[in-house]
């Protein structure tokens, strides 16, 4: 062990800190360029902002190196005393059933806030696109860059059904899932021979494919002005709306606008626990284990007779599936898509719930959806750093949780009596 | 005739600057085994330097245009090279033992980061410069008026991505630091054994990359003439494509990978339709990968057991 250092080490580390962000500021920030009408460019300095910057590195450093000091080579992990942690995994046991409980409260205790609900309906989304990926990325180790091209393919297939063919969401939904897993298959052929990152260049790929065919072919998609007019859903054949036939008029209630969102609510909630189902269930079958081995290792998944081309074909199929699905929803509850929702950004904003989640870990996904997606509406009012925020934090929750929020998970099998198995042990993502 | 002559130099000029970004790519997968999402990113950063020093140098009153490009090319490479090193040392070197995820996806939150922050820094608007090199050669004139031109800036793009490459290669193949390089790329545990600093060869790596994503940084911004924070992303990816189209680890791939890129988007382009260009290019690339796992130059994989 290295002796702590002194007040001038720290110094002048903090010096060194400072001087290197005062050369990288040094232009970008210390300099302002904008071109002007004629297109001419002028340039004024910003060396106010520059200071404070350079400042706010040095004043940063010294408090990192405190602490850092303070907290010693242990780590922050250890700092939580041993009484905290076993109740913390007391009370992680519970925390899913309550948690669920609560969700499906949130209508009844946030009746009147429509801004909570549409935050909830958002939140359930990410939920159901995360435990869809889950099944590529967490279970079969598969790293799936391009996501969001399933979501798309779904979303436009409801809405362009929809709205040229005028059938309703419940005949839709199925074949948007059909349509996203046949998509999962597609793509799937190609990757089968890949390995490890040529995939995620392929996924990523095909993602853009998917964006700049939906923007290019205009007379199907509508191209950059999208879909607009995408009907609502109809509680099985009744619209939720204010005239006679409405299911407001038929229960004899009051019509409010509400009816709609709580419903939707609900729905996207079932879809997300149909996910989560489908996804505990499949663990347990032959294939779900085939996918977990898979991840484990391929080669001896080969030695082993399994089927590793069917294995991943399967899994693309039912990651896209469920990717269709919560894009058919995401259609009926906009009314309207473009290809704007459907970028990169999207498709790392999924994975990184996955990741931070834990890989594999249903609760964790949820809660790391939760966490993204509420943490970043708290930064809506600060529209330009609000993105760079994001990324910041997805930086430094790496660094600090490297295995996401919920490393540890419930083995699939067991002998006797389940023991949870510290992610450290898992080596996943070795596609 | 002429027009396909022209579309090949376009092509060529353009792939050599997907190239030059490709190769930084290429060495960090070759020596961490990790795709650095954020490197489209230092490219976009170093076509921002080199424009705010063309900017500042221009209002000093300077006005002899190769002492002006040479000082932009130094300003821009040395401070994009700090970004680089920066960059490994706050997101990646952290995460060099953790499982595979990890660090792609802190190299993600740092593409957002740097995005985020040039548009913070210096707007969303896209920033023009005035023309510096004009003029350029007519090689040809066909008797129907087409004219095959081979202007100064795209002779200054393959003339400085061509030097560039010999010297790198030199550097890779002859030099102490080249050689520290391969150690790591072959094994790291064995070459730290063996005396190499790992951790200063990564970071050199990172340096080394981000010098040159800066050059290609300043060659968009001559030959295009314009900046905006949003096009690191897209000459990422295609970069990154290239690097993979290559066999990803491999310098003379991201060169020739960069190349087909450039020729494929511009061809494309020529004679079918602009739209399609990108579909185009990461269909080729998917194809390529369907019959060659592992790129156009790269090794096979060894399957540890």
């Amino acid at each position: 062990m290295k002796a702590k250092p002194g007040i001038p080490s720290i110094l002048k580390t903090a010096f060194i800190n400072a001087l290197v962000a005062l050369v990288l500021f040094s232009l970008m920030v210390g300099i302002r360029t904008e071109a002007g009408a004629s297109g001419q460019l002028t340039y004024w300095t910003r060396f106010g902002e520059l200071a404070s910057l350079v400042g706010a590195v040095f004043g940063g450093s010294i408090v990192i190196e405190l602490l850092r000091q303070w907290i010693g080579p242990t780590g922050a992990e250890n700092l939580v005393p041993p009484a905290v942690k076993s109740g913390m995994s007391f009370i992680g046991r519970y925390l899913a059933p309550a948690l669920l409980i609560f969700t499906l409260l949130v209508p009844v205790i946030f009746y009147d806030q429509r801004y909570i609900l549409d935050l909830a309906i958002l939140v359930l989304t990410y939920v159901m696109l995360g435990w869809g990926l889950n099944v590529v990325v967490g279970l079969a180790g598969l790293l799936d860059l391009g996501y969001v091209a399933f979501y798309a393919v779904g979303a436009y297939s409801y809405a362009l059904l929809a709205t040229n063919f005028g059938w309703s969401f419940w005949v839709c939904l199925p074949l948007a899932g059909i349509l996203a897993a046949f998509w999962g298959v597609l793509l799937g052929f190609p990757v089968l021979r890949l390995r490890g990152d040529y995939l995620a260049i392929v996924t990523l790929a095909f993602g853009e494919i998917i964006r700049l065919v939906i923007i290019n072919w205009q007379d199907l998609t509508g191209g950059p002005n999208g879909v607009s007019g995408i009907p609502r859903p109809s509680f099985f054949g009744i619209p939720l709306d204010n005239s006679d036939d409405g299911l407001a008029a038929k229960l004899d209630i009051e019509y409010s606008p509400t009816h709609r969102i709580v419903f939707l609510f609900y729905l996207i909630l079932a879809l997300a626990l149909l996910t989560n189902w489908a996804t505990i269930r499949l663990r347990r079958l032959p294939i779900g284990r085939a996918w977990e081995a898979l991840r484990e290792d391929e080669v001896a998944c080969r030695a082993l007779g399994i089927n590793t081309t069917t294995t991943k074909l399967t899994a693309f199929a039912t990651g896209a599936m469920f990717g269709g699905f919560a894009g058919a929803f995401f259609a009926t509850r906009q009314g309207f898509i473009s290809p704007e929702s459907f970028t990169f950004q999207e498709s790392a904003l999924v994975l990184a719930i996955v990741v931070l989640g834990g890989m594999g870990s249903q609760l964790g996904v949820a809660l790391a959806a939760l966490a993204m997606i509420g943490g970043f509406e708290l930064f809506r009012g600060l529209e330009t750093y609000r993105m760079l925020v994001f990324g910041m934090a997805m930086v430094l929750i790496m660094i600090w949780r490297p295995r996401g929020l919920i490393g540890h998970r419930a083995p699939t099998v067991y002998l006797t009596k389940a023991k949870a198995i510290s992610s450290d042990l898992v080596k996943e993502g070795h596609g | 005739m002429d027009y396909f002559t022209q579309q090949l130099i376009n092509g060529l000029v353009l792939g050599s600057i997907y190239g030059l970004i490709a190769i930084g790519y290429t060495m960090v997968y070759g020596i961490v085994g990790m795709i650095n999402f954020a490197h489209g990113d230092v490219f976009m950063i170093g076509g921002f330097i080199a424009l705010i020093t063309f900017l500042i140098l221009i209002s000093f009153g300077l006005t002899a245009i190769p002492l002006i490009l040479l000082v932009v090319l130094l300003v821009s490479m040395a401070i994009t090279a700090l970004y680089g090193w920066t960059i490994e040392r706050i997101a990646y070197r952290p995460l060099r033992h953790s499982f595979r995820l990890a660090p792609m996806l802190s190299a993600i939150g740092m593409s957002f980061v740097l995005t985020n922050y040039s548009q913070v820094a210096q707007g969303a608007r896209v920033k023009p410069i005035p023309p510096f090199i004009t003029g350029g050669y007519t090689l040809h004139e066909s008797t129907d008026g087409f004219v095959i031109q081979l202007s100064n800036i795209q002779i200054m793009v393959v003339v400085t991505t061509v030097v560039l490459l010999a010297l790198f290669t030199w550097l890779v193949s002859r030099t102490r630091l080249g050689r520290d390089m391969r150690a790591c790329e072959q094994d790291q545990t064995m070459a730290a054994l063996l005396g190499v600093d790992v951790d200063r060869t990564i970071s050199m790596t990172f340096v080394i990359g981000a010098a040159l994503a800066a050059v290609a940084g300043l060659m968009y911004l001559l030959y295009y003439g314009t900046v905006d924070f949003f096009m690191g992303f897209v000459a990422g990816i295609k970069a990154f494509t290239a690097a993979v189209l290559g066999g990803i680890g491999s310098l003379p791939g991201a060169m020739l990978g960069g190349l087909a890129i450039g020729l494929i988007e511009t061809f494309w382009s020529a004679y079918f339709s602009v739209g399609y260009k990108d579909v185009a290019a990461f269909s080729i690339l998917i194809v390529v990968l369907i019959f060659m796992p592992t790129g156009l130059l790269g090794r096979p994989e060894v399957e540890k057991v």
